[in-house]
């Protein structure tokens, strides 16, 4: 058992990536399914305080493999969970490849928040990058390969961010060991980590790989990657930058943006992809405010909404896997043969809605509450609106436009029973949690005084989203589907990318043609006409005079001189000539 | 599923979806009505006023809802804008789903 509270969670999951590619079929998948859960309860078991540390290089202190407190446990908690229905959900999957890479991916993640200094916390962060490419990859579409390409250029852009700060922090007088930054003596360093971190994020303008990425993803693999490299970033912003005040205005225009863009989305996937970068708002700004309601607020959101956001990427997959679309314009009426795929992303689509008696309201409403409590009236507007707006993007148009809408004369099976199973679990937390949240408070870092279940919240929640309710169909007309993509910051990279191509495409090939037009087909063929012809036509320049003394007619002389012409091209000149040419030369020399 | 007189389609039917506009209607007022008979602890003033969530999700949602088709006539594009639309059957699925 010592030695047991001595081993890091992600070497678990290390471990059972290589394993993974030993099984097959049944086993593998059950293999799959027990890891998690045995990650899990070792996370269970792990005590409290500073479990692995290694030596470093001498004068950096050690590495600090497995610091392990509540917050830590928390997301530990939550990532083993979600790994375990995603990879139940997971089942129908035939190829190794994307669960080794998934494996990785959560390994890494959850070796981040386990990390108790800067460079482990490094090391995994670019883990966690690549792998995570490796899952996107892995849907191996034309489409897929270049979203993971943008992605991990975005990705290594941020970690670059990461690395620098880390490098000045340390270099500046500061330690490798990870805890929480000072505001007031924030440094080019510190700004620096939290550049990388947001990032990861999806803060304003770096936001793009996520609904870019993400959606391109296979079904598994969108389940997957909606839980880890974003909450990870949640993670290291409650550890090191709580309290940090632009992270309440940049968590504000999350929510807001996230919400716009999911309107004007058509692919459902892409929908639920901006509904994250809504989500990770609330809990950015938690972060900002920095009290300790609010990193427990933040703490608890993030736990369920991986939860329902895991639930409906998964009824989204499902109906991707069944009908193989996932535009909002070719779906519709899904409900009369795939109900239980409807219920179960009914209930995730309520939950993240924050509607009572699901894990959403006892969740995101702490975050709210902590906004009340410090008094901050324009972040708590921003967040009650953006609650509304949740229910307008995620909670009904979502259902809505995949379920019902119009029928579109698709009549799919019902999902997978592996599916439906992942599913119903993830669906019956999201109520638990909403009834009985308790269970989940206790977890958090610091104790929650906090009674979500008052008569004057459910009354005003229930206003709130009721009349966003009647604004989406009352709108309705305006919220027509258009077969579109809309703009994102990637424009600047995609559209950018392409401009530099044909920029660079212009100038240089234009250097390369011009030097070709005035060097090769220009200069170098002058020098050769001049080496094949000039020393014949200086000859006969030579000799016409000669040819005028003794008298020659015009006509012999133009015969004599193509005569020269053709000897000289064959280079058989009579040695008379040749004599008396060199004899002209000698005397030429002679005379310069 | 396989004789379609028996489909579920209850959601189409006009009649159903007529009954569904009055249950929002009435949800909504209800939800109004019961402000009347709780006690509010407003934090900051402006949430004082009755009826105020109610009016914040009817205006703030139509807002967003006004703002998202207005930036979209900016921001819509073509699907193939970036020149990647393939239609395609990815060439070794791994999600096995094509049918």
């Amino acid at each position: 058992m010592e030695m047991l509270a001595n081993i890091p969670p992600s070497f678990l999951l290390f471990a059972g990536a290589i394993i993974t590619v030993l099984l097959r079929g049944t086993a593998r998948n059950i293999f799959l399914v027990a890891l998690p859960a045995l990650a899990f309860v070792h996370i269970a078991y792990l005590p409290s305080g500073n479990g692995l540390q290694i030596s470093f290089l001498p004068g950096f202190g050690d590495l600090e493999m497995l610091r392990v407190d509540k917050l830590s446990k928390a997301f530990g908690y939550i990532f083993t969970l979600n790994a375990a229905a995603a990879l139940l959900f997971a089942f129908y999957v035939k190829k190794a490849v994307q669960h080794t890479a998934a494996l990785v991916y959560i390994g890494s993640a959850l070796g981040v928040v386990f990390a108790g200094d800067l460079i482990t916390l490094y090391i995994y962060w670019e883990l966690m990058a690549v792998s995570s490419t490796f899952v996107i990859l892995a849907r191996d579409t034309f489409k897929a390969k270049g979203a993971a390409f943008r992605y991990v250029m975005v990705h290594i852009f941020g970690g670059l961010l990461l690395l620098a700060g880390i490098v000045i922090t340390f270099s500046s007088g500061g330690s490798i060991a990870f805890d929480s930054f000072d505001y007031s003596g924030a440094n080019l360093g510190t700004w620096l980590i939290l550049g990388g971190f947001l990032v990861n994020a999806a803060a304003p303008g770096v936001s793009a790989w996520l609904s870019d990425a993400y959606p391109e993803a296979s079904v598994t693999g969108g389940v997957i990657l909606s839980a880890y490299t974003t909450k990870t970033s949640v993670y290291v912003l409650l550890r090191a930058f709580h309290g940090w005040e632009p992270l309440i205005w940049i968590g504000c225009i999350m929510t807001v943006f996230g919400i716009i863009y999911a309107l004007l989305e058509n692919d459902m996937r892409r929908i639920l992809a901006y509904s994250i970068i809504n989500q990770v708002g609330f809990m950015v700004c938690a972060a900002g405010i920095g009290t300790d309601m609010a990193i427990s607020g933040a703490t608890a959101h993030a736990f369920c909404h991986i939860i329902y956001k895991s639930l409906l990427w998964m009824s989204a997959g499902a109906v991707l896997y069944r009908t193989g679309i996932s535009r909002c314009t070719e779906l519709g009426g899904l409900y009369k043969t795939m109900p239980l795929t409807l219920i179960f992303g009914t209930i995730g689509a309520l939950a993240i809605s924050a509607v009572p008696l699901t894990s959403g309201f006892t969740s995101k409403t702490i975050i709210i509450a902590a906004t009340e409590h410090e008094h901050l009236l324009w972040p708590w507007i921003v967040l009650e609106l953006a609650s509304a707006g949740v229910f307008l993007h995620a909670g009904i148009k979502f259902p809505y436009f995949v379920f019902f809408n119009q029928d579109r004369g698709l009549r799919p099976k019902e999902a997978p029973s592996t599916m439906l199973w992942a599913m119903g679990i993830l669906s019956f937390l999201c109520i638990y949690l909403g009834i009985r949240p308790q269970a989940l408070y206790d977890i958090l870092p610091y104790t929650v005084d906090y009674q979500a279940y008052t008569v004057s919240h459910v009354v005003t929640q229930m206003q709130l989203l009721m009349f966003s309710a009647l604004v989406f169909f009352l709108f309705l007309p305006m919220l027509k589907r258009t077969p579109t993509i809309s703009l994102d910051t990637d424009w600047i990279y995609r559209k950018g990318g392409q401009f530099l191509y044909s920029t660079c495409d212009y100038l240089l090939n234009g250097i390369n043609a011009l030097a070709h037009k005035t060097l090769i087909a220009g200069f170098t063929k002058s020098v050769i006409r001049f080496a094949e012809e000039g020393p014949t036509r200086l000859l006969a320049w030579i000799l016409t005079p000669i040819w005028e003394l003794s008298g020659t007619s015009k006509e012999q002389q133009v015969k004599l001189r193509d005569e020269l012409n053709e000897k000289a091209q064959k280079g058989v000149f009579p040695i008379g000539i040749t004599a008396c040419l060199s004899v002209v030369i000698l005397g030429i020399l002679f005379f310069f | 599923m396989a004789d379609p007189k028996k489909e579920f389609d209850w959601f189409d039917k006009p009649s159903s979806r007529k009954l569904l506009w009055w249950i929002l209607w009435i949800t909504c007022g209800l939800t109004v009505v019961a402000e009347l008979f709780i006690h509010r602890h407003p934090h900051f003033g402006i949430d004082g006023f009755f009826s105020f969530y109610s009016v914040m999700g009817f205006v703030g949602c139509a807002a967003m809802i006004l703002v998202a088709k207005g930036l979209g006539v900016f921001l819509k594009r073509n699907e193939n804008y970036y020149g990647d639309l393939e239609e395609e059957t990815p060439p070794d699925d791994i999600d096995g789903n094509a049918s």
